[in-house]
């Protein structure tokens, strides 16, 4: 097997600890999590950090509660412990549908989903379905704490809002009545990447859909986010044309790319039907019917 | 510079000094001796270097020993009762032919432990989401999955790890 | 005769124990003491000139010992890297490969320097400190590309990139189609596949100056071969060379073939002094393993309207990659065996073998036997489609049925029963219900189909005349020593070589009942240069249980044959009176009166033996085959492909073969859904890409390189019929790789099923989702 370059490892103790040592040590430094994006990298040497700060320590930073109308998420949270989440299942669904796709059992019980999000792959599942829920990131660094709505937290493939002497701490998803919420990707066989994928979730209001949120995975969507589409619902009954014209245009609108998992005709198609589906089972889950 | 790394491994406390870039599979083998976790792949995809750190399964290929400090990592080679005689899991992967090379056996039996801890009766479809994250290229998967529901029905019933099987049985 | 109770019994394997608790041996566990670590240096580029590698900085770095190039290798070894006639004898152009690249490189992969260092990490840090200045070449990328005059070359000191260009003629093929009623067309791919054995490979060798001696551990599945070539580049007599694969994590062909690491690790441990070890990593091994297949088939059926077949025409165009591997003129057998199950008047198969920048292509599992299979059952169901005729049907009006049959080429198929497996197979399908199902599924706009694939394989590779000329001198014949000692238990030696398929068991089993002895008692023991026969050939194309097993039962029968004189004397009877049952000479009517095997084996280490009778109780066999062994059988697929994402799902799977007498039925059946599951790995998942352009692999990890999980196989139904082979004693045939050349049609010839409502007739693989939805994009008005 191949092996990391070498470096320095720092545990830290706590938050501040930990912001202290990514003081130190600058951007020469990367925080390590559950290490399942950071380490393969490391091993093929793409990437080679001087220093490696461990959070893994940081247990107060693992947690999945209902606090002030939001569902709050550890960074530090498992994918495991998100898939088991009864909590979270119950307000948001297509979080557990996402997290039953990402990587495998193995790899959920130690990847982190705060990892997951600064890794920022442009495929990443959980980005997707967080931009669906119009997530917000908190974000802790030396001059205290700020709030990021998720769809600035992305600023590119790779690269997000968290600075290289701040931390990601926490995911807030905003409770709000009517929701429904469902993900689905198309991948070319179990446990890889998706193809494409699509996190829906939807609030109605009676037989109007209040408001939407579509995020899209590994199809070069602007935040992982189908703004066009969102608007086309929005405030429109939830009907078959509907449902059919936001997806569309979140196909229209998707910028994938071809590569060995299709080429960019097949993956819009794939926006757009996944869009459908995903909205079809989150609006008949916020009925109250597994769609 | 090597760092103070204090675990259990397979019951045995242990203090050793590390590089940090030492993989936790690494460590197992060349520090501990213990071969029974295979190195498959770079990048996290097979599986055969699956532990059990604190009872949960982890690709120790993905993890640095020195994360593993102040954990109990268990391996194949601590998985059958002290004893002596066989997993329930080893018998079963043993009478269903669930091996052939043998080389990706040891993670499929840490990760299927971990399975059947979590879900005693699981379906084929379960079996297969449960150890999606481990490859074999020799078996086609079939009497893996045969292997693993009979340790299910086996630990069910209350088997405890069976006496020395037989060969030729 | 013993009363047979060995052979035919599911006996748990004895492998097993060792390997389920974590106590196998494989290559990367042994380590020796003052051991270090190589590490090789590959380029980057598919095709460059070298101008300059600069070792000094990696020289000087931490842990380094040395740093090597293909200077040093020079001082210690000679020659080229072997290339085997096999199929095609007459090569045009055989580029000359010294283990590593001196002056040009020609695959992304190839080695252009080692280094070596105390310990793994130092190692893997030094590689990136070697400077190589190389001089980018253009890439030649696509096989059918290089075959065009004024193409890019390979290589740039080539006459162009035709390694071979061979046609089989079998009949009078244009008469076959002056006759046609009907015919098609097809052009059909073949992917690169990597064999990806879970273990990838692995080196460990040890030189001792004092007494000029060599040993090396790797993973092998022919060791005494990597003796043969390695001792002949290093100028050592062979005897001083010594080879050992202990356990090997599976090998599918990839661990055939000498590498230039097996001389590089070698050469390296004599140079330094020190035993060297290189253990590859997976990444070098998608890019630097041998891949399998590589093909492009045009194809094409003459038949009558009744559906009687006349003639098949085909091309095969055989990626080589930048050098000829050494066994990759194998898979040529693709023409030959391309006639199938079926009766034709002519045949005729023209192989291009083709250099282009790429991994060397090799045996994998099935080499050139799926091919063949696939391109006849494809052209098979392409026929009946095109006559609206069941598949099954047009398969039963074509069947051979007289055996030995032989073929276009003059090949002497041993035995069969096709209708037997056909029948077995629809029957535990419930092919009318199947179709039923697909038809009330099609009303509903749903995308069902069934597939059908009749298979026949030759292996069992001897004969000695033949396979002498094929690999160039060596015949593969197979060895077998059987040493009882003198308190009645038994060591048993083989020239085959295991990776998985269980030959701790079913030889011993063999032994079991030809010397009517415990299991238990018998120790086997393979893989080691410096034990038991002089020469053994390895474990591949089938052929362990039918050449290999057969050497042990002959030399087995050997032992009883002796041990029988020595009762008889013992017992002062004629040794034609001796009954021998379970493990006893009994004197013929007087069953009290006897002695057991245990007995013999010590008196023949004793003082009283008959005059003229040497002492010790073994034997050695060599096993030559008069003929190949042809396994055969039939595979039903149902699947449904979602019309949407373009999403293949297996419904059902049914495979009946016949593999003749089965030694181990539990043995079987796993070697069948194995290779049942790699069949459908390359049907639906599995390909080897670069780019067409830059000649750079795209898919150089296990992220990339789609390996089903347990998830994408189904449950399979499995069944066998037993029509015992005429050519060996026991009756038995090869099994290792039928599933592998079975299924791939099978799953294709479904997934073109299902699709046939849109009016698409041929599917490539893999049958990936994207390339489904293309095709039914392009088929919907």
């Amino acid at each position: 097997m191949r092996v990391p370059a070498a470096f320095e490892y720092e545990r830290a103790e706590s938050v501040p600890h930990a912001l202290a040592l990514l003081a130190r040590h600058g951007s020469e430094a990367r925080v390590v999590a559950g290490g399942h994006s950071l380490l393969p990298m490391m091993k093929l040497r793409l990437a080679q950090p001087a220093c490696l700060i461990d959070i893994n320590g940081l247990t107060g930073l693992s947690y999945i509660r209902e606090e002030a109308g939001q569902l709050r998420l550890g960074a530090m949270t498992r994918h495991a412990e998100l898939l088991a989440s009864a909590l979270a299942a119950r307000h948001f669904p297509l979080l557990g549908d996402a997290e039953r796709v990402i990587a495998d059992p193995i790899v959920r019980n130690r990847g982190t989903i705060g990892g997951s999000l600064c890794q920022a792959d442009p495929a990443e599942d959980l980005s997707a379905a967080f931009a669906a829920a119009k997530a917000l990131a908190v974000i802790e660094g030396g001059g205290g704490i700020r709030t990021v709505p998720i769809a600035e937290f992305h600023r590119g493939p790779y690269e997000t809002a968290v600075a290289p002497d701040e931390l990601l701490t926490e995911v807030r998803l905003p409770i709000r009545p009517g929701a429904g919420s469902a993900y689905e990707k198309v991948e070319r066989r179990v446990g890889d990447w998706a193809i494409a994928a699509v996190g829906a979730v939807v609030w109605l209001e009676g037989d109007v859909v209040q408001d939407v949120g579509i995020g899209l995975a590994a199809v070069g969507a602007p935040h992982f986010h189908a703004a066009e589409a969102e608007a086309a619902l929005r405030g429109r009954a939830p009907d078959a044309a509907a449902i059919a014209a936001a997806a569309a245009l979140a196909a229209e609108h998707a910028r994938p790319t071809a590569d060995q998992r299709g080429p960019v005709d097949y993956k819009r198609h794939l926006v757009g039907e996944l869009t459908g589906r995903a909205l079809r089972r989150a609006v008949a889950r916020a009925r109250g019917r597994e769609g | 510079m090597p760092h103070p790394l204090t675990l259990t491994v397979n019951g045995t406390g242990r203090e050793d000094a590390v590089e940090p870039r030492l993989l936790l599979v690494h460590y197992l083998r060349e520090v501990c001796g213990l071969t029974g976790t295979h190195v498959g792949c770079d990048t996290s995809q097979c599986g055969a270097c699956t532990v059990l750190v604190d009872g949960a399964p982890v690709k120790s290929c993905t993890m640095f020993a020195l994360q593993a400090e102040g954990c109990r990592i268990t391996t194949v080679e601590g998985l059958a009762p002290a004893g002596g005689g066989l997993h329930p899991l080893q018998t079963a992967f043993w009478e269903q032919h669930g091996l052939q090379c043998g080389f990706c056996t040891p993670g499929f039996l840490m990760a299927a432990t971990a399975l059947l801890a979590e879900n005693p009766d699981p379906t084929d479809e379960e079996i297969g989401r449960g150890l999606e994250g481990n490859l074999c290229r020799c078996t086609g998967y079939v009497n893996i999955r045969r292997a693993v529901r009979a340790a299910a029905a086996a630990m069910r019933a209350g088997a405890e790890p069976a006496a020395t099987a037989v060969v030729g049985g | 005769m013993a009363v047979s109770q060995m052979i035919g019994a599911r006996i748990q394997r004895r492998e097993d124990p060792r390997l389920i608790t974590g106590h196998g041996r494989f290559i990367e566990d042994r380590t020796l003491p003052g051991m270090v670590h190589l590490a090789v240096v590959r380029s980057p580029h598919p095709h460059a000139r070298i101008v300059s590698i600069d070792t000094a900085a990696a020289g000087a770095a931490p842990g380094v010992l040395a740093v090597l190039t293909a200077k040093e290798f020079h001082t210690v070894l000679s020659g080229t890297m072997p290339v085997a006639p096999a199929f095609a004898p007459d090569k045009k152009y055989v580029p000359p490969r010294f283990p590593i690249a001196e002056q040009e490189v020609c695959f992304q992969g190839e080695p252009v320097a080692v280094v070596v260092a105390s310990e793994r990490a130092l190692a893997a840090d030094a590689v990136d400190l070697v400077h190589v200045e190389y001089e980018p070449l253009p890439a030649i990328v696509d096989p059918e590309a290089a075959m065009h005059p004024g193409s890019v070359k390979a290589h740039t000191d080539g006459p162009d990139n035709i390694g071979w260009d061979t046609t089989f003629a079998g009949g009078d093929i244009e008469a076959a189609f002056a006759k046609a009623e009907v015919r098609v067309k097809e052009r059909i791919l073949q992917q690169r596949l990597a064999p990806t054995s879970m273990e990838t490979r692995g080196v460990l060798a040890q030189y001792s100056p004092f007494d000029e001696r060599l040993t090396i551990w790797l993973g092998s599945q022919n060791p005494h071969f990597i003796r043969f070539f390695v001792s002949m580049s290093m100028g050592m007599p062979e005897s001083a060379v010594r080879v050992v694969a202990e356990d090997v994590g599976g090998g599918f062909g990839g661990k055939i073939s000498p590498y230039p690491e097996d001389y590089l690790v070698p050469a390296a441990a004599k140079l330094l002094g020190r035993p060297v070890r290189w253990i590859e990593t997976r990444t070098e091994s998608i890019q630097t393993t041998t891949h399998g297949r590589g093909q492009v088939f045009e194809a094409e059926v003459a038949a009558r309207r009744d559906g009687t077949l006349l003639g098949l025409r085909l091309t095969q165009v055989l990626d080589l990659g930048a050098y000829h591997g050494t066994f990759g003129a194998f898979q040529a057998c693709a023409g030959l065996m391309a006639g199938g199950v079926y009766r034709w008047e002519a045949v005729e198969a023209r192989s291009v073998g083709v250099l282009t920048n790429k991994v060397p292509t090799d045996p994998y599992r099935g080499a050139g036997r799926p091919e063949a299979t696939h391109v006849c059952e494809r052209m098979v169901d392409r026929l009946a489609q095109e006559l609206g005729m069941d598949p099954a049907e047009l398969r039963r009006r074509n069947f051979a049925r007289e055996f030995p049959f032989t073929n276009n080429f003059g090949l002497v198929y041993d035995s069969g029963n096709y209708d037997g497996t056909l029948d077995r197979a629809l029957e535990l399908a419930d092919y009318p219900a199947l179709r039923e199902r697909q038809a009330e599924a099609r009303r509903a706009g749903r995308l069902v189909g069934i597939g059908i694939s009749t298979w026949v394989e030759i292996c069992g590779f001897g004969p000695a005349a033949p396979t002498a000329g094929a690999t160039g001198g060596i015949a593969l014949v197979e060895s077998a020593q059987v040493r009882v000692l003198p308190t009645g238990s038994a060591s048993v030696f083989v020239g085959t070589q295991a990776q998985g398929q269980g030959h701790d068991t079913t030889f011993a089993q063999i032994v079991a009942d030809t010397l009517g002895m415990p299991l238990e008692t018998i120790e086997l023991r393979h893989g080691d240069t410096a034990e038991g026969t002089g020469f053994g050939c390895g474990t591949y194309g089938s052929r362990s249980l039918s050449v290999g097993g057969m050497a042990v039962q002959q030399a087995a029968v050997k032992v009883r044959e002796k041990a029988r004189q020595l009762a008889a004397h013992l017992l002062e009877a004629d040794p034609d009176d001796l009954v021998f049952e379970q493990g006893r000479f009994a004197v013929q009517g007087s069953p009290a009166t006897g002695k057991s095997i245990q007995e013999v084996a010590l008196a023949a280490y004793g003082g009283s033996l008959p005059s003229g009778m040497e002492h010790g109780l073994e034997a050695v066999s060599y096993f030559d085959p008069s003929n190949w062994v042809w396994p055969f059988g039939a595979h039903v697929c149902l699947v449904e492909v979602d019309p949407e994402t373009g999403a293949v799902r297996i419904e059902q799977y049914v495979g009946v073969d016949d593999c003749g007498t089965v030694i181990n039925p539990m043995i079987v059946e796993g070697q069948v859904q194995g290779g049942v599951a790699q069949a459908i790995a390359q049907a639906l998942y599995e390909e080897v890409v670069y780019d067409g352009e830059s000649g750079q692999l795209l898919t150089g990890t296990l992220l990339d390189y789609l390996v089903p999980t347990m998830n994408e196989i189904p449950d399979m139904t499995l069944d066998r019929t037993v029509t015992p082979s005429p050519v060996n004693p026991l009756g038995v045939k090869g099994i290792g790789e039928a599933g592998t050349i079975a299924a791939t049609p099978a799953v294709i010839n479904a997934v073109c099923d299902a699709l046939s409502p849109l009016g698409i007739h041929h599917v490539d693989m893999p049958a990936s989702p994207d390339r489904l939805w293309r095709l039914m994009q392009e088929a919907r008005p």
